[in-house]
């Protein structure tokens, strides 16, 4: 087929969608808090007043610590223990969020991301972003999307070590709005 | 502009307004009008919603104000979460026997394809479904839209496409229902869609409405993309063939999903 068919396009996730989206399993252990290799991906995220969103639902997607795309099936029953590389999320009433996964790894010496979407009423569309791990200055000048960003925009899309794992905050507006991505 | 009357806000939408519904409308004829003339003058047509949509309040505040920037998709976000058949109940992908009795409510299937922007299928992909009963009340602890609640409709759905991209529910027409963007403020009947390509570009949230709602050219959500032509792509259509005699009238929306470069990722295993 060479004509391409036109696109559906997105619209908000709205307020109401806990209820359908997140009543089940515990979406946002990717693996168990118990897990020897467990790190917490946890952040804020804020609007154009820094007023924490507290109805923001958040995907990520993810390699494992060897750097593969994981193909196990329990993302949804999570019965099984396989790493399935998925969880969801919604921020909190202070708007928090909390993964418990693994870090990702590096097969071939790319920089290791999480992989987000994120929906939220006033959304109108899914926003997309990258979550990286902490990497050097020098590692970020080389990295072939890290080095089209202006050094003050990369920083919104490196993660911050602490205690438990990672921190990662999400501005949607302001001096700081993180950076977010459309595919081509 | 968000809750300017310093009146606004309930249960519903603590940033709700109270502006009035003629200003709305007015704002969203002179987005319109002002896109009209762009295209007039040769501008390529907007495919998606604007981020920035100031009558739909919400926007405003939380809409990135800043591009964003263009990248090839790299290593994870060329595949897509893998979920299995196993995971999901042939039960949920009918909304109208979830509880001890039938549902109220004109009852209705909805069905349509699946594929992405070159006509592939989108094969057995998950897709999650969720809305308003048939009085336009969401089983959702927030709402608080005074219609009632129905004990044998929660209004939720998971079901996979099949091998060809075809996907297929049953389910009570939903309800229009008030919101608190402005004062009169009133969503055309919808049901939301959460879906899944065959990449993580894909991933996507959307709603589907139904042909010929007078609400359409009242609604800030619809009207956000701004292009009639691409907006129409969300509208499902009465469908012949998916009515069933003496049992349900039949609505076909089919789905693009486009995103990405379209790298193939064929799901292997267990289907």
């Amino acid at each position: 087929m060479s004509e391409r068919l036109p696109v559906t396009p997105g619209q908000t996730i709205g307020p109401f969608y806990h209820y359908a989206l997140l009543n089940r399993e515990k979406f946002n252990e990717v693996v168990a808090p118990h897990h020897p290799d467990v790190i917490e991906l946890t952040g804020r995220v804020v609007d154009g007043l820094g007023k924490p969103l507290p109805d923001c639902m958040l995907e990520i997607w993810q390699v494992g610590p060897d750097g593969k795309v994981p193909t196990e099936r329990d993302s949804l029953k999570r019965k099984t223990g396989h790493f399935t590389g998925w969880g969801r999320t919604s921020t909190n009433t202070d708007g928090v969020y909390r993964f418990f996964t693994l870090t990702p790894g590096s097969a071939n010496g790319e920089n290791p991301f999480f992989a987000v979407a994120l929906f939220a009423r006033g959304i109108l569309h899914v926003l997309r972003t990258r979550i990286y791990l902490p990497l050097s200055d020098d590692a970020a000048a080389k990295d072939p999307f890290l080095s089209m960003l202006p050094a003050e925009r990369r920083q919104t899309l490196i993660a911050k070590k602490d205690e438990y794992g990672y921190r990662f905050d999400i501005n949607l507006q302001g001096d700081d709005e993180t950076v977010f991505i459309e595919f081509n | 502009m968000a809750n300017p009357s310093g009146k606004g806000g309930n249960g519903v939408d603590p940033e709700g307004t109270l502006d009035s519904p003629f200003k709305i409308y007015d704002e969203m004829a002179a987005i319109k009008a002002e896109y009209d003339q762009k295209i007039a003058a040769g501008a390529p047509i907007e495919e998606e919603a604007r981020v920035q949509y100031p009558p739909y309040r919400s926007s405003i505040l939380r809409a990135p104000t800043k591009d964003p920037h263009h990248v090839d998709p790299e290593g994870i976000e060329l595949f897509t979460p893998a979920f299995g058949h196993h995971e999901v109940a042939a039960i949920e992908s009918d909304l109208t026997i979830q509880a001890n009795g039938e549902p109220l409510g004109e009852r209705i299937i909805v069905a349509g394809k699946i594929t992405d922007s070159w006509g592939r299928p989108v094969r057995n992909q998950l897709v999650e479904v969720w809305q308003a009963n048939a009085s336009g009340r969401y089983i959702h602890k927030r709402d608080q839209h005074p219609a009632p609640i129905d004990p044998n409709f929660t209004g939720v759905g998971r079901f996979f496409t099949d091998n060809d991209g075809n996907y297929r529910f049953t389910t009570i027409k939903p309800g229009p229902y008030p919101w608190r963007n402005h004062s009169n403020a009133w969503r055309p009947a919808h049901i939301h869609f959460s879906l899944f390509g065959t990449g993580f570009t894909q991933r996507i949230i959307t709603q589907m409405y139904f042909e010929g709602d007078p609400l359409f050219p009242l609604d800030p959500i619809y009207n956000s993309i701004v292009d009639p032509k691409v907006r129409e792509r969300l509208v499902g259509h009465l469908d012949h063939d998916i009515m069933e005699h003496e049992w349900a009238l039949g609505y076909r929306w089919d789905i693009v999903l486009g995103g990405g470069s379209g790298t193939w990722f064929e799901p292997e295993g267990e289907h």
